[in-house]
């Protein structure tokens, strides 16, 4: 993060708006979010592979295909 | 617009900011009763979508989640119910949407300065002129008692909100 984050506080009270630099705690916060987002996005990405690997072995040991299966459950 | 429905203050991004807060909202809980957010709002996430993270009174624990939505051609479902469930509520545009474009959407907390734990309903639609845009209607709950002071609001996975981004808080009261 080459620039300085900044983030706009309203004070809804005063009618105040003021940008505000982020501290080195809220921007050492932000970086673990952004880390976070990331590990539960490749997380997510697996389970739904697992998922469709795990159905389309299901479908091939039925010997039906998707729109069947979806007709059967309709 | 009803007597009752008032707009308390609004944000109106003329640079990127890493979160928007409105706060001394304590001063407002005896005229109103409800919060409502009107929020168009773009990341600079490198996707066509990012997450909408809420935190209020700088409280990091105690949300939980649950949503439906879609994106076009298939639905589907979030739950989050373990703190801190990332205090997600919706979704909005990333940095690869569309140009000039930005996600809608609303946040509605009923009895904010309440002395029981807050819900919240919340609608949000991510725009871009492409053939996939989420979409999602979400319940949260925030299991706290203390009276709602501050909002804050943050993307999750970008690092700023983007520039011409908006948020308008309005106080609502029941009679």
């Amino acid at each position: 993060m080459p620039n300085k984050l900044t983030k706009l506080v309203i004070n809804c009270e005063t009618k105040e708006q003021i940008e505000v630099e982020l501290t080195d705690e809220e921007i050492a916060q932000l970086e673990a979010d952004r880390a976070k987002a990331e590990v539960d996005k490749a997380a997510k990405e697996a389970e739904d592979a697992a998922k469709a690997e795990a159905k389309a072995e299901l479908l091939a040991k039925l010997g039906i295909t998707a729109e069947e299966a979806a007709l059967l459950l309709a | 617009m009803a007597s009752t429905y008032k707009i308390i203050d609004k944000a109106i991004l003329s640079s990127s900011q890493a979160s928007i807060e409105f706060t001394g909202l304590g001063s407002y809980s005896t005229t109103y009763t409800d919060l409502l957010l009107m929020i168009s709002l773009r990341s600079d996430n490198g996707n066509y979508f990012d997450n909408l993270k809420i935190t209020f009174n700088s409280n990091t624990t105690g949300y939980k989640y649950i949503a439906v939505g879609g994106n076009g051609s298939a639905a589907g479902s979030d739950v989050f119910t373990s703190d801190p469930a990332d205090k997600i509520i919706g979704i909005i545009n990333g940095d690869t949407a569309t140009s000039n474009s930005f996600a809608s959407g609303s946040i509605y907390i009923p009895n904010f300065s309440s002395s029981n734990y807050k819900s919240l309903s919340i609608e949000t639609v991510n725009e871009t002129n492409a053939s996939s845009a989420y979409m999602r209607i979400a319940s949260n709950m925030w299991s706290n008692t203390a009276a709602i002071t501050s909002v804050k609001l943050q993307p999750y996975s970008g690092s700023n909100f983007l520039t011409g981004s908006s948020a308008y808080l309005y106080g609502i009261k029941n009679s």
